[in-house]
């Protein structure tokens, strides 16, 4: 984690380094120090607000979605499980952007004309589109974890007379929680780059945010560049932050 | 004399291969039957049909009058009288020996947490483990983890006790204090289906031996008359093989 900052660190200098020879660089778009170059600033980072809120309810419906997706993913019963499979194969094969304009312009239409008058912002359609297409893989990794649990286990609570809802609540994903969280953390890497994307359906986070300074100031390189420092703090944050849950769930696992 | 198992033309398959091949067998209540055979025979998975652990393809099982049919409430109706020891243990790691207890009861049969303790205790103290209560299964040895498997099926209060080889996973010098706890429970009068390899045992405790070879059962019988005269050739080569050990 050091290093990283480390070299962070270095590429800023050399960045700004840069800034002194005319023509390539014009760092003054976001020079803190003049009043235009702070207030850029200031606007830029105003949009991790909404990134992190976007991305975190996101995290949160995908992580429910991408449960009840998978349970029944998993049942003997080929009936119960083709809608799982199904939901998740599609889902999985449709790019992010297309959804997210479906989501938001064409599912107005159909709740229209089904009578529900529900306007969808862009706010929630891109909580919606990021959820949705995101619980594919939540999905995927609740099997993982569930189906790496002995089949013992569940025989053994089925001895011991527990229905299969109180199977999986008290014995199967308690042990599985364990190798489900650090992939689950992970993914959320995923859903906060992919929150860019909401930036097209008008969404005033991060990405936006840059768009809208760099119409004004013509200075893409910089406003991009600083763009890009503050997806990979977010990320770098995150990703720390896995590795905490990876230590803490592997020396449990340890511990029996 | 009341019927506790009834076995009757059982067969299963597992894709082409014929686990079971038409088996039949009763036993009555407060029975002791042991069940042998080499690796492969069929022992496991005839026990896990008594409790649908596995499902048998062809002929009836009924248990204390409960015909195992496809559906659920036959099922868990079956599960609250038959308890089963695993030659794994299967206990639950992320919960305390004394949760491994009374899960069951507390969510399957509804008792209070306190009424639950208090079983589990009186079982604890039964396997002769009261002390362990509080630590996780992994701490323990494994004839303490088995006597805790089966205190923890005792906990159901069930009718009837499965057995698949409760020591074969078990170090030599352990063998014997999961055994004594069998026993006991024997001599309660539990009606029990025992799979094992222990001869000694067998003899102590079992009403009926039951030799399994290749998905069928072979012979069967008085434990006297199985040790001392076997009438097959392959119940007999199978006994000198054992008991040469
Ligand atoms: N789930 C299964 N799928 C396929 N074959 C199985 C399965 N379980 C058991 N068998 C096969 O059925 C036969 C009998 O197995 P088992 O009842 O476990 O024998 P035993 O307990 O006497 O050693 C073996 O040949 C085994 O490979
Ligand atoms: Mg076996």
């Amino acid at each position: 984690m050091k290093k990283h900052f480390l070299i962070l660190v270095f590429l800023l200098i050399f960045l700004s380094g840069c800034s002194s020879q005319p023509g390539a660089w014009g760092w003054y778009v976001i020079d803190p120090t003049t009043k235009g170059g702070y207030n850029n600033v200031m606007f830029l980072l105003s949009g991790f607000s909404a990134t992190i809120q976007l991305s975190l309810l996101a995290a949160f419906f995908s992580i429910i979605l991408g449960l009840v997706v998978a349970l029944p993913g998993m049942s003997s019963n080929y009936w119960v499980r083709l809608p799982s499979r199904t939901y998740i194969e599609f889902i999985r094969a449709v790019p992010l952007l297309p959804m997210m304009f479906w989501i938001f312009y064409g599912l107005p239409v159909i709740l229209k004309s089904m009578g529900l008058n529900i306007p969808i912002d862009p706010f929630w359609g891109a909580v919606v589109t990021l959820a949705i297409s995101d619980s594919a893989f939540t999905a995927e990794i609740y099997r993982a974890g569930i189906q790496s649990i002995h089949k013992g286990q569940r025989e053994a609570a089925q001895t011991i007379g527990l229905t299969s809802f109180q199977t999986m609540r008290y014995v199967i994903l308690p042990q599985a929680i364990k190798r489900i969280l650090p992939p689950l953390a992970n993914q959320f890497i995923y859903i906060v780059k992919m929150s860019a994307f909401a930036s097209v359906i008008g969404m005033q986070e991060l990405m936006r945010r840059a768009n809208e300074v760099v119409v004004s100031e013509y200075r893409p390189l910089e406003v991009y560049t600083f763009l890009i420092f503050e997806y990979l703090i977010l990320v770098l944050i995150i990703s720390q932050a896995v590795r905490w849950l990876e230590r803490k769930m592997g020396s449990d696992e340890s511990r029996g | 004399m009341t019927t506790a198992i009834e076995i009757k033309n059982v067969s299963k398959w597992f894709g082409d291969f014929k686990a079971l091949d038409d088996v039949s067998l009763t036993t009555s209540q407060g029975e002791k039957v042991v069940i042998c055979g080499p690796s492969g025979s069929g022992k496991s998975t005839l026990v896990r049909c008594i409790n649908r652990l596995e499902i048998h393809q062809k002929g009836t099982i009924k248990v204390r009058g409960i015909e195992l049919t496809d559906h659920d409430s036959s099922v868990s109706e079956i599960r609250s009288e038959v308890g089963m020891v695993f030659q794994q243990f299967n206990l639950f790691p992320h919960l305390t020996v004394l949760q491994n207890l009374t899960l069951g009861p507390t969510k399957a049969l509804g008792l209070s947490q306190k009424d639950a303790n208090e079983r589990a205790f009186k079982l604890l103290e039964r396997v002769r483990i009261p002390e362990q209560a509080n630590k996780k299964p992994g701490h323990l040895s494994g004839g303490q983890q088995q006597r805790v498997a089966i205190a923890r099926s005792l906990c159901m209060e069930p009718k009837i006790m499965l057995f698949d080889e409760p020591t074969s996973a078990l170090d030599p010098e352990m063998i014997s204090e999961v055994l004594d706890v069998i026993v006991d429970l024997a001599n309660e009068g539990m009606t029990m289906v025992v799979v094992t390899h222990e001869m000694g045992f067998a003899r102590k405790v079992a009403d009926r031996m039951v030799f399994m070879d290749e998905g069928k059962i072979i012979e069967m019988g008085k434990p006297k008359d199985f040790f001392d005269s076997p009438k097959t050739e392959r119940c007999k080569l199978f006994l000198n093989q054992i008991l040469q050990h």
